[in-house]
Formats: C-alpha cells, sequence, structure tokens
C-alpha cells in the first residue's frame, strides 16, 4: 500500500526542521520526503508508481509529525481491568497520536516474569491498534529484594527494566541489580527519589502544602534520589534512564552525570511540564500525581531542560485511576493522571506560550524515546516506519473528561481550554485513527 | 436569594470570609455571650432543624460546645461518632455523607483527621455544613471564638501584636488564627523549634522566631498550642523537658511581653509542657476559661447565620 502526503507542515525533530514538504510511504515505511511543489504524477511514473494505487492525503499545510514513543502507559492489565484494558488504552493511545505505548509493569501482580510478559504481549497483541513495548519489574513483585530475571525477560520482549514509582531502597540489592542488567545490556529506568523523606507526602512543600495542611515533601528528596542513583552508575556503569525529573535542584547533577559521560538519560512528566503545586485548589484529587506536582519556577526550569535537551523525554504517565479511588480526601487519594489523550494538547501549551518550537517537543516525545529504546521509530527520514501523527497545532477546545477513550477520566485537564488536536494517526502506515 | 448578613452556605474555613462577615459573626457572638450568662438561656433561632454533629475524630470539647450551641438555639442535635461506626466496616466518605444527607439535616458539624475532607463532604449534601476541624487544614470556630476572646480582652481585634507558639505545622488551629488574624490586619509573630515551625509560614506574612524570648518581645496576646503527645519524643523535638525548658510559656518568658498581655490556649493543655500550671490558672493574665466560654456563643452565633440562609433560600424556592 503506498500513500502520499501532500501539502504537509513536516515537523522533523532530527533535522529541527518545520518545513512544508511531502512524504511518500510504501509498504508502512516511509520511502522519501519531498519539498513542497512538487510534480507528483510526474514522481509516482518516475518511480513506477500506479497513480491510482496510492492514497493521496492532503494535508491541507497541517503538522505531520513521526508519532510518539510513551515511555512509562500505564495499562490496568492484569489486575485491574475496570480502569484500563489493552483495548481501551490502545484506543486512546490511538486518539492521542501515541504510536508506540512503552508499559508498566506496575499491575497486580506485577510483570515480573517471562510468562506474565507473554500473556502482556498476547493480550496488546490482540487488543491494541497501536505498537506496545513492555517493560518489566526490575525486582520480584517490585519489592526491591531480588532481582527478575532480566535475561528471560528481555527474550520475552521485555524493552527495559523498572519498579516504577517504587524506589529500591535496598542500595546493595540495587547495585547488584543494575550490574547484572548492565551485562545483559538491559535499560533500568528509576524513579529518583529519596524514599523516606517522601514518605507519606500528598504535595510539594511550599506555600499550597503549608496552606492546605496536607503533608508535603521537600523538591531535595528528587535529588537525592538522583545523587545516589548516579553514585551507583559511575560503580556499575549500567544503562540507566530517571523517569521524572521534575525540579530545579536536581538538573545540576544530571548535566554533571551526562558530561563525565555516564548513561544516563532523564524523561518528565507532561503534567509537571505544564501544571503546578497551586492547581490542585481546593483538594482536586485529579492533581494528585506522583512525584507531586512543583512549584512554578521548578516547572519553568524542567521546560528549559527540555529545551536544551537536558531532559531528554516526555512522558504521558498515563496512570488510569476509577472515580472511587479518587474521591476521597487528598491524603488518601490514589495518585496519577491519564494523559495518552492529552499528552499532545498539553505539550502545545508549550508551543504556544513559546517556550518550545514543534521539533523539540516531538524530539522529546518520539525521536528520544525511540533512541533510548533502541527503535527505528520517531523520526521522519527513509526507511523509518511510517509511524505518524496528523494534527492541527492550533483548533481550540475545551476539555471534557467523558469524551476520552480511556476507561478511566481522571484528567486534571477537564473543563481546561485546549489548543490542538490529531486528525490522524497511522501506525506502519495503516490508519489506526481519523479524528471525524 | 434574599440578602443575609453571611454570603456562604457553610462555614469551612476562615480562608473565604470577608473581614464584614467575620466582624459580624462576633457582633451576633456578643449577644449570645449575654443570653448564655442570663439564666434562661433558650432561644428560637435553630427551632425545628436538625442539627448532626459528625466527629470521625475524638473529641470530647468541641463537640459539647456544638451540642450546647444547637440546643440552646432550640436544634434537634444528634451526635455520631463516625470512629465506631460505618468507617470502620469499609464505607467511604462519600457514602456516609450521601446516607446521612437521606435524612434531611439541616446542619452538618463535622471533625476528620484529614485535610480538605470537609469541603469534599460538603459538596456531596445540601444541607450547611460547619467544619470543626478537618486535619491540619482549618479549625474556623475555634479561630472565631479566640478572635473574640481578643476582642473583648483588648478592645479591638487590629494593630495588636500576637504571637502563636508551638507546634504550628500540625495545627488547623494556628492555620485557622493566622489567617482571621491577618484579615484584620494584626502583626503575626510564629515563635516555636523550626522542626514545628516551618519557614514556609513567613509567605503569610508572618515572622518566624526560634527564640521565645525574642518573640515574645512587646506583645499583646501570646496564644499557646497544645503539643500532641505523639511528637513529643525525639522526632520533632528532643524531649519534653527541653519543650518546656526552651518553648514553654512561664512568669518568666512572660514577662517579656506587654505588662497587660493576655495568655490563651486552645485546650487540652499539657502543663508543664508548653504552659507553666499556675500561670494557666492565673485569672489576671489568663483568658482560657473565657475562650470556652466565647466558644459556645461564637458556634451559635455561626449556627444562627446559616440557618438565617437556609430559611432564606427555602423562601426564595417557594415563592
Amino acid at each position: 500500500m503506498t500513500i502520499f502526503f501532500t501539502n504537509a507542515r513536516l515537523i522533523d525533530p532530527e533535522a529541527g526542521t518545520d518545513a512544508p514538504g511531502n512524504l511518500l510511504v510504501q509498504d508502512g515505511k516511509i520511502t522519501e520526503i519531498f519539498p513542497e511543489n512538487i510534480e507528483f504524477e510526474a514522481m509516482f511514473r518516475a518511480r513506477n508508481i500506479s497513480p491510482e494505487a496510492v492514497e493521496i492525503i492532503d494535508c491541507k499545510n497541517r503538522c505531520l509529525a513521526p508519532g510518539i514513543v510513551d515511555i512509562g502507559v500505564k495499562v490496568c492489565e492484569p489486575g485491574e481491568r475496570h480502569k484500563e484494558s489493552y483495548k481501551s488504552a490502545g484506543l486512546a493511545a490511538a486518539a492521542g497520536g501515541v504510536t508506540t505505548m512503552v508499559t508498566r509493569p506496575d499491575t497486580s501482580p506485577a510483570i515480573d516474569n517471562p510468562e506474565a510478559l507473554e500473556f502482556v504481549t498476547r493480550r496488546a497483541q490482540a487488543d491494541a491498534p497501536v505498537n506496545v513495548l513492555p517493560m518489566a519489574a526490575l525486582t520480584k513483585g517490585r519489592d526491591g529484594r531480588e532481582m527478575t530475571e532480566i535475561g528471560f525477560l528481555m527474550d520475552a520482549g521485555a524493552v527495559a527494566f523498572t519498579d516504577c514509582d517504587r524506589v529500591v531502597t535496598d542500595t546493595k540489592v540495587f547495585s547488584r541489580a543494575l550490574t547484572y542488567a548492565r551485562s545483559c545490556g538491559a535499560l533500568v529506568i528509576a524513579h529518583p527519589q529519596e524514599p523516606i523523606l517522601s514518605k507519606g507526602a500528598a504535595a510539594t512543600s511550599g506555600k499550597f502544602a503549608a496552606l492546605r495542611g496536607l503533608p508535603a515533601v521537600s523538591p531535595m528528596a528528587e535529588r537525592m534520589g538522583l545523587d545516589r542513583d548516579i553514585a551507583l552508575l559511575e560503580m556499575t556503569g549500567a544503562r540507566y534512564h530517571a523517569d521524572q525529573i521534575t525540579t530545579a535542584r536536581a538538573l545540576p547533577a544530571l548535566e554533571r552525570a551526562k558530561n563525565n559521560g555516564l548513561d544516563i538519560t532523564a524523561g518528565t512528566s507532561i503534567h509537571h511540564l505544564t501544571l503546578n503545586e497551586l492547581d490542585p485548589a481546593d483538594y482536586r484529587t485529579f492533581f494528585k500525581v506522583k512525584p507531586p506536582l512543583r512549584s512554578e519556577e521548578d516547572r519553568l526550569a524542567v521546560v528549559e531542560a527540555v529545551r536544551t535537551g537536558l531532559i531528554d523525554t516526555i512522558s504521558s504517565m498515563h496512570t488510569p485511576q476509577d472515580e472511587e479511588s479518587k474521591r476521597l480526601p487528598f491524603e488518601e487519594a490514589a495518585a496519577g493522571a491519564v494523559a495518552l489523550e492529552t499528552l499532545l494538547p498539553a505539550a502545545l501549551r508549550l508551543y504556544h506560550s513559546e517556550h518550545l518550537d514543534l521539533p523539540t517537543l516531538f524530539r522529546a516525545m518520539s525521536l528520544n524515546p525511540a533512541k533510548r529504546l533502541g527503535l527505528d521509530s520517531g523520526r521522519l527520514c527513509a526507511g523509518a516506519p511510517a509511524d505518524l501523527l496528523l494534527f492541527d497545532p492550533d483548533v481550540p477546545f475545551v476539555m471534557d473528561r467523558f469524551a476520552l477513550k480511556s476507561k478511566s477520566q481522571n484528567t486534571p485537564f477537564d473543563g481546561q481550554r485546549m489548543q490542538g488536536r490529531v486528525l490522524a494517526t497511522y501506525v506502519a502506515g495503516q490508519p489506526v485513527y481519523r479524528r471525524t | 436569594m434574599i440578602p443575609t448578613p453571611f454570603g456562604h452556605k457553610h462555614l469551612l474555613g476562615i480562608e473565604p470570609l470577608r473581614p464584614h462577615e467575620i466582624t459580624a459573626i462576633l457582633d451576633l457572638a456578643d449577644k449570645y455571650v449575654d443570653q448564655n450568662r442570663a439564666t434562661e438561656k433558650r432561644s428560637e433561632a435553630l427551632t425545628g432543624l436538625t442539627q448532626v454533629n459528625m466527629f470521625f475524630e475524638n473529641s470530647t470539647r468541641t463537640q459539647a460546645s456544638f451540642e450546647i450551641a444547637g440546643k440552646r438555639l432550640g436544634a434537634d442535635v444528634m451526635n455520631m461518632a463516625m470512629q465506631a461506626s460505618s468507617i470502620k466496616k469499609g464505607e467511604t466518605l462519600i457514602d456516609t455523607a450521601m446516607t446521612l444527607n437521606a435524612m434531611h439535616p439541616d446542619l452538618l458539624v463535622v471533625r476528620h483527621p484529614h485535610s480538605g475532607a470537609v469541603d469534599l463532604l460538603a459538596q456531596k449534601v445540601n444541607c450547611a455544613v460547619l467544619n470543626a476541624g478537618d486535619g491540619r487544614h482549618e479549625h474556623p470556630t475555634q479561630a472565631l471564638l479566640d478572635a473574640l476572646t481578643i476582642r473583648r480582652a483588648k478592645g479591638r481585634l487590629h494593630r495588636l501584636n500576637i504571637a502563636i507558639c508551638g507546634d504550628v505545622a500540625h495545627s488547623r488551629v494556628a492555620r485557622s488564627n493566622l489567617i482571621l488574624l491577618g484579615k484584620m490586619e494584626n502583626r503575626i509573630r510564629l515563635i516555636g523549634p523550626p522542626t514545628l515551625v516551618p519557614s514556609q509560614f513567613a509567605e503569610f506574612g508572618a515572622e518566624i522566631y526560634d527564640d521565645m524570648h525574642e518573640g515574645l518581645k512587646d506583645v499583646d496576646v501570646v496564644m499557646m498550642l497544645r503539643l500532641q503527645k505523639e511528637r513529643m519524643d525525639g522526632g520533632f523535638i528532643p524531649s519534653e523537658r527541653e519543650y518546656y525548658h526552651r518553648y514553654g510559656l512561664d512568669a518568666d518568658k512572660l514577662a517579656l511581653a506587654k505588662p497587660d498581655a493576655i495568655v490563651m490556649h486552645p485546650g487540652p493543655m499539657n502543663r508543664g509542657v508548653e504552659i507553666d500550671g499556675t500561670l494557666a490558672d492565673d485569672i489576671n493574665r489568663s483568658v482560657i476559661q473565657e475562650q470556652v466560654e466565647m466558644g459556645v456563643a461564637v458556634r451559635m452565633a455561626v449556627m444562627d447565620l446559616l440557618a438565617q440562609n437556609l430559611r432564606a433560600e427555602q423562601q426564595a424556592a417557594a415563592s
């Protein structure tokens, strides 16, 4: 099958360009990119392509970008399918322009053995219209005591190893797991946080937490966690990715570690890039995430770190929670927010506020995550898979959480004005979503 | 809606109140003080209304104060000890609220161990909700009764130097007082060890002291806070005796305040921990008993105002 995207605004994160052009897709791969004003009938003839066999898509100067590769999506299978299934998450991802979901192992039970991983892979293949790459737990039961079968799990398809928001507190266990993972070439994703200092916290210490009387954690807990992990990386030489860096104080440590040549990358969540500690207002629990939302100064520092590339990736940290887990006093309510479908419009806030341009956004959402996982997607170049999203960055709308395709609708953006919508999503050249 | 002197359906905290509304509550409470001192204490403001006291956390004094206040105004008062009840059976706060709501109470007085829980509950019920303390967040009637006590003792409620001493971090009383006294344009000092008085409170316009001798200089009001037992050993302070030595209020430390400074405490007191026993009983300095008395009057005033709103709302709906 051949598709020709014409009159597109091509967002190329690798070249850092945002320019008009056309793009040819054959057999699920991008085969050629052309500048604007091309005589495409002649081009088809020159390449022996029968014009009748080509689906020509007039992009009307809307943006065509490499599909989003989202590291850290929680799909609640097995265990809590009522919150999110592979089907509902897959539909949400397609509608949000996410062409690859890298799923978390913090299900119940945790994905900590090859059999469980195979179950997840099977479920994903059967039900999800987008690519699904599973991660596995680093320690059995995510308990931080014994490492999982990293080798077998890699053979079964695990792309990274993580205990998600649980910190491996036993440094000996963590250093051994890192050492073993290095020998397998496995990527370890950790949650940098000093676990004892942050225990029981529902907010970041600051004016908001003081006013609302909420148990709070100093933003310094993140840097302490990162500092420890960096020391362990110097010891072990492992491949490491910090799931969410959300504070200004952690950034110099990250920069030093990168300059020292450690194999370290870092991500952040869309919520920490677009919301701050004051947003929960009157204890709105949809704004409760982990780590808690930070100060405006921290938010701006993290946005700047994404711009410079110090922070490599942006992810949705999609965490479905049902109404019962959220309709509780703030301290007791579950943390997490759904974000597969709001990732792009929220990220576009940073574009409209002129903090980040589109190639930079897609470098963090598509190119860098793909590179870190060794995938050939996430870019617009000949030979790359045709995982694409077509979007209008400007169209305004009011977010209605009940219109989400996720089974859970716990989005902090409910009722907010947003700008930018996905028009179509393609995975390997196949349309998986079209806005009607 | 028919205009009433108090523009809120609930009393969830001091934060949403405006200075003139605080004054209106205190003015009405002054009248109830007189009524409470008379032999005939009953009036009719809440006749026909049902008041339910829902306490998810142990309380004797506050609950008794609300109960007496309701009864003196003619309400049918019911106490629910929520600790022993359905919460133990796993019912959520919202379900409990909905169940109770179906019984059509008019005034719901709620205390809960979690910050924000009373706000949450107020969103789900139709009646007027009074916050009797939520976690570390607010305890509005305590701040109002403190304000009334100060106004009666000092003749005004502005341009006073007021020291709040002790465990500010975990105290809803401190938060509500800080907000109320700030709104009424007083200078507030927070005094205590930095483990119990976090620096963030400076952002509310308070001055922070970790030296009590310095902090108490020339203040008009010394407000002591209760130190919870579970915070005494090692976690936040080294020991009870060191705390008393550095932050306990005694005659020597009080001598640094203005000669006519009053001493307050929300109760129950730990004598010999945060306050010297003799000082607490000194009727020339301590207004601790007055605070308890003002508590009933302030709660009557608040419930009277909320009931006026309820009746006005109903009249508006009927016409």
